[in-house]
């Protein structure tokens, strides 16, 4: 399992791997933002949290088709399937690797773009900490949704209608906890459902994953 | 005796279920027809106006009904999605696959009547309250699962997984629910029907004189519903006998 995930990592991280791409859209999703609602601080300011929600969901999504289409394209998939290790870790395992290089590096970054739209001092904390507690179960959502449309051509457009649904509970209690942090309230609730999300979907998801792509693999 | 006790799992036999879907399909077709034109001219030329609503409250025979039926036909697709996992009944899966059209236009109408009638009400078409949301999302539930059957060219591995997916999207639904409801407060009305009241002053919930009406609307979608998933689910079953022949003639 170790063996899979750094080799996944190596492969993110080198030229083609797609490492920065969804940290790049990131950044440009933020610097559109102003040019479509208008550049008054004070609005942004209100807006930021919930906006910089919106940016990582939207990176996290761009990058969920590379997930398992790589592998599925040169055959390695059925080489993992293959393996002594469970289909339930590989989803799991390639769960976590995607979260290493899309999920984190977003809440490294979302900090810094909150800069540029006026995020309120006392928001930084409950953005990183909802980021933290709710990306993880943006990338469980959306390996079950790249394992199901693994064998589709043409399929990213399909694997965004089907996960963005499924999004939404953890869009609402993490922007939710982050906009009650940047009006001074205290925002412990939606970070602990934010939290019990990412949790029940780490714990269930990757066996989903699993069922459907023994079917995929059939 | 027991063995010939009809059991639901007979009619897994696509051609026993053809045989009795063919001889249910016209009485329910009837029985749709004459519940919802006489629910519906009931419940608009014989029953009175709300006194602060006015004529809009007879929105209410399609907008409740179509609202239920909604919900109940995502709820059938997971039973029938279920039914295919567990037991691999392909009438099961081609029945979820008939549901998912007809779910979704039931879905489309609550919009739409709720849209017409929170209009003069609340004063916008659309608000971001729970309850419209809720539906909003589970319309992209059931776009997002037939867009998924139509991705797929083996049936049985659609089957697999939209039955998978149905299966996950009840469960996040469910707390999509739940998580709207902390989300926002609403305006929608809380559900009335079920609290039935004696008179139209003192009660707080639907008066008899709407709920009647009402029902008879209700079982007219009902049966509308049944009809039109035994339609489509024969439908389905002729297409699937169809390319069968079509591989053994390119066989032979």
């Amino acid at each position: 399992m170790i063996g899979l995930l750094k080799r996944d990592l190596a492969l993110a991280i080198r030229a083609g791997g797609g490492f920065g791409l969804s940290l790049a859209f990131f950044l440009i999703f933020t610097a559109l933002v102003p040019f479509g609602i208008g550049p008054e601080t004070g609005r942004l300011a209100d807006m930021a949290p919930g906006l910089l929600w919106l940016g990582a969901l939207l990176a996290c999504l761009l990058s969920l088709d590379r997930i398992f289409q790589l592998d599925w394209e040169d055959g390695s998939l059925d080489l993992l399937a293959t393996s002594p290790l469970p289909l339930e870790g590989l989803a799991a395992i390639k769960a976590l690797a995607h979260w290493l290089t899309t999920g984190l590096p977003l809440v490294v970054a979302a900090p810094i773009l909150g800069l540029m739209l006026n995020l309120p001092g006392p928001a930084y904390l409950p953005l990183i900490a909802s980021l933290l507690a709710g990306t993880p179960a943006l990338s469980a959502i959306g390996t079950f949704g790249a394992a199901l449309t693994v064998g589709i051509k043409r399929g990213g457009l399909l694997l965004s209608l089907l996960v963005l649904p499924l999004y939404v509970p953890t869009l609402i209690f993490g922007a939710l906890a982050a906009t009650r942090g940047a009006q001074g309230l205290d925002s412990t609730v939606p970070l602990v459902l934010t939290l019990g999300i990412t949790l029940g979907c780490l714990a269930l998801l990757p066996f989903a994953a699993a069922a459907v792509l023994r079917v995929n693999l059939r | 005796m027991f063995a010939h006790m009809s059991s639901i799992w007979e009619y897994a036999n696509p051609r026993r279920f053809m045989a009795t879907s063919a001889a249910l399909l016209p009485w329910v077709s009837v029985i749709a027809a004459i519940c919802l034109i006489g629910g519906l001219i009931w419940g608009f030329f014989y029953t009175p106006n709300d006194f602060r609503q006015g004529a809009t409250v007879k929105i209410i025979y399609i907008h409740v009904p179509s609202a239920v039926m909604a919900i109940n036909a995502w709820f059938m697709m997971l039973v029938c999605s279920l039914i295919w996992l567990i037991r691999r009944h392909h009438v099961s899966a081609l029945a979820a696959k008939a549901a998912a059209p007809v779910g979704m236009v039931f879905t489309l109408i609550a919009l739409f009547t709720g849209a017409v009638w929170g209009q003069p009400m609340w004063g916008s078409w659309w608000e971001w309250d729970p309850r419209l949301t809720s539906f909003l999302i589970l319309f992209l539930f059931y776009l997002g699962y037939m867009a998924l059957w139509e991705a797929i060219e083996n049936p049985d591995q659609g089957a697999d997984l939209t039955s998978v997916l149905c299966l996950v999207g009840s469960v996040f639904a469910v707390i999509s629910r739940y998580a709207l409801v902390f989300w926002n407060e609403g305006l929608h009305q809380g559900t009335t029907v079920s609290t039935v009241g004696v008179g139209v002053e003192e009660s707080e919930g639907v008066s008899s004189v709407f709920l009647y009406p009402m029902l008879t609307s209700l079982a007219g979608f009902a049966f509308l519903f049944l009809a039109l998933v035994l339609y489509r689910t024969r439908t389905e079953i002729r297409a699937r006998r169809l390319k069968a022949l079509i591989a053994q003639e390119q066989m032979a």
